[in-house]
């Protein structure tokens, strides 16, 4: 992907990232998400009904990438099933841990196939889909 | 000033993260290294050349120390692994045995975490009350906001000597006056302070001060507490082990050694403690003071310029050391420093260890620049031309 409209649709999520802000309703799950590498601090709420994922809402203070990341993530994951979300985040994490991955599957998350050449910011680009996996996990053994 | 002596400089690099830590002069890792290389031994134990030499490098150092910062006797400084640990064994150590129930310590919110959560941890397990002095409108100290903050229930007063994202220089010495007036104990963080500004535990009346090598030309993993030598003899050990006891018995008894040995359990970081005595040595052929003028004329040259700048907001404009703490307007601290890095300048982006200041600053993160010996105007000016250059910041960033 050209560097222009990479850079354009990782400034545009930053700065009118989507679903950002909280909320207060039922059948949400929250996981909190930072780390020790960077100063990256985010809230995420998501609503998964039926086995699919209905709705992702997220608030906090982060970098450009990690802001962005979390918007196109909320964006690329709504609407999928349990399943579906963790083999996009799965190809995702393998993008930017470059090892083999499938471009088909991650849409508009793959500006972020470069991030990889500034190690420090893997963690920026990571710190969304990491808050998932964990809100999935929480799913997955409520169904056990 | 001394940029010949740094060896890290010979590259490009602007480095500007020294309240984090500082860079280390060869003189500090040659001593280092000539003990690890031609007379490495244990302290205390050996009879022969090489111990007795490494005990004579050792212990020399607590006197060095000492005249550093004006202590009265050597059995007032122990060594420790730094500031954050000094700072635990006065909370926890000392006033964790003094202090009763309704007890109160007085801090205020720009403390760093080291001097906030040992009394917290006090606050839960001995019910004392940590108050926070209010500060000023520029987010400083005054000797009036802490004479008003004072109750009956007080019984210690705990701050830094300068704070480390405000930057501020508190007046220990009318602190301390005021602590000797009223009966309190005072305890001074001097982590950001000790080798910017001359420090006089005597003359201000400090009951412990804490401070580390590594953000004052020397290594790290070793520190300092100082302690008023009836303090220090009533100080509990944290830790236990070789060195610091009389002997034990199999019937339970045990007798520790004196202070500092007491506190000092286990063989200790014996390289960094006698780089440590070697970058006092250096700081002191320079003097405290002259690095201080330093700093703060080129603080005020950057203020005065990024003032200038419409994009620059700043925080501590007025404070006399030489910390700058920043932002880009709406532009997050992270992406601010990451986009200094691609020129080669070293800052620091967060909260810098202050999580409460927020409350006062009414912002979470911040940039922070601090200066040091070696920084020169001409890197100043360097700094000001990329913040000024900011507008396409996100083309460097992403």
């Amino acid at each position: 992907m050209d560097k222009n409209i990479r850079r354009e649709i990782i400034l545009d999520h930053y700065q009118n990232p989507v679903n950002k802000g909280l909320t207060s309703e039922d059948g949400y799950i929250f996981q909190n998400t930072s780390s020790e590498s960077c100063i990256d601090n985010i809230d995420m709420q998501l609503k998964c009904e039926n086995g699919i994922i209905k709705d992702i809402v997220f608030d906090g203070e982060a970098c450009a990438i990690c802001t962005s990341a979390t918007s196109i993530l909320i964006k690329t994951l709504i609407g999928k099933t349990i399943e579906e979300a963790e083999e996009i985040i799965l190809n995702y994490k393998n993008m930017i841990d470059e090892k083999e991955y499938n471009k088909e599957l991650i849409g508009d998350l793959i500006v972020y196939e470069e991030v990889c050449m500034q190690p420090n910011r893997k963690m920026c680009a990571l710190l969304p889909s990491n808050a998932i996996e964990k809100i999935l996990e929480v799913i997955r053994n409520e169904k056990k | 000033m001394n940029r010949d002596e740094f060896p890290i400089l010979n590259q490009e690099l602007i480095y500007l993260d020294n309240s984090a830590t500082t860079l280390k002069p060869k003189c500090v890792v040659d001593k280092m290294v000539d003990y690890y290389t031609k007379y490495t031994s244990n302290i205390h134990r050996g009879d022969y050349h090489n111990a007795i030499k490494t005990n004579q490098e050792y212990d020399q150092v607590r006197t060095i120390v000492k005249n550093f910062i004006h202590a009265r006797d050597e059995r007032e400084i122990v060594y420790t692994s730094g500031a954050t640990e000094s700072l635990n064994m006065i909370a926890l150590g000392f006033f964790g045995q003094l202090l009763k129930k309704g007890d109160e310590v007085l801090i205020t919110k720009s403390e760093h975490a080291s001097n906030v959560l040992p009394w917290l941890v006090l606050e839960k397990k001995k019910k004392i009350k940590v108050n926070y002095i209010p500060l000023d409108e520029n987010h400083e100290l005054t000797v009036d906001h802490v004479l008003n903050s004072i109750t009956p229930e007080t019984k210690v007063i705990s701050i830094a000597h300068i704070s480390n994202v405000v930057g501020d220089i508190r007046d220990i010495e009318k602190i301390g006056k005021i602590c000797k007036e009223k009966g309190l104990y005072f305890v001074v963080d001097a982590a950001q302070s000790v080798s910017h500004i001359p420090v006089d535990v005597e003359k201000a009346n400090v009951s412990f001060l804490a401070f580390s090598a590594h953000k004052m030309a020397g290594p790290t993993g070793v520190g300092i507490l100082y302690g008023k030598k009836a303090l220090l003899d009533k100080m509990e050990p944290l830790k236990y082990g070789g060195g610091m006891n009389q002997s034990f018995e199999s019937d339970s008894s045990y007798t520790l050694k004196e202070a500092p040995i007491k506190l000092e359990a286990g063989t200790p970081p014996i390289a960094s403690v006698i780089g440590l005595g070697e970058a006092i040595k250096f700081i002191e052929s320079i003097g405290v003071s002259k690095i201080h003028e330093h700093e703060y004329k080129l603080k005020q040259y950057l203020i005065q310029e990024l003032e200038k700048l419409p994009n620059i907001v700043l925080y501590n404009k007025n404070s006399k050391s030489g910390i700058v703490t920043f932002n880009i307007r709406g532009v997050f601290s992270q992406d601010t420093s990451i986009y200094l890095n691609h020129y080669n300048i070293a800052i620091r982006a967060g909260n810098h260890c202050a999580k409460i200041l927020k409350d006062d600053l009414n912002i979470n993160n911040t940039c922070r620049i601090s200066i040091y010996l070696y920084n020169t105007k001409e890197e100043m000016d360097q700094v000001i031309e990329v913040l000024k250059n900011s507008k396409d910041i996100f083309k460097v960033v992403i």
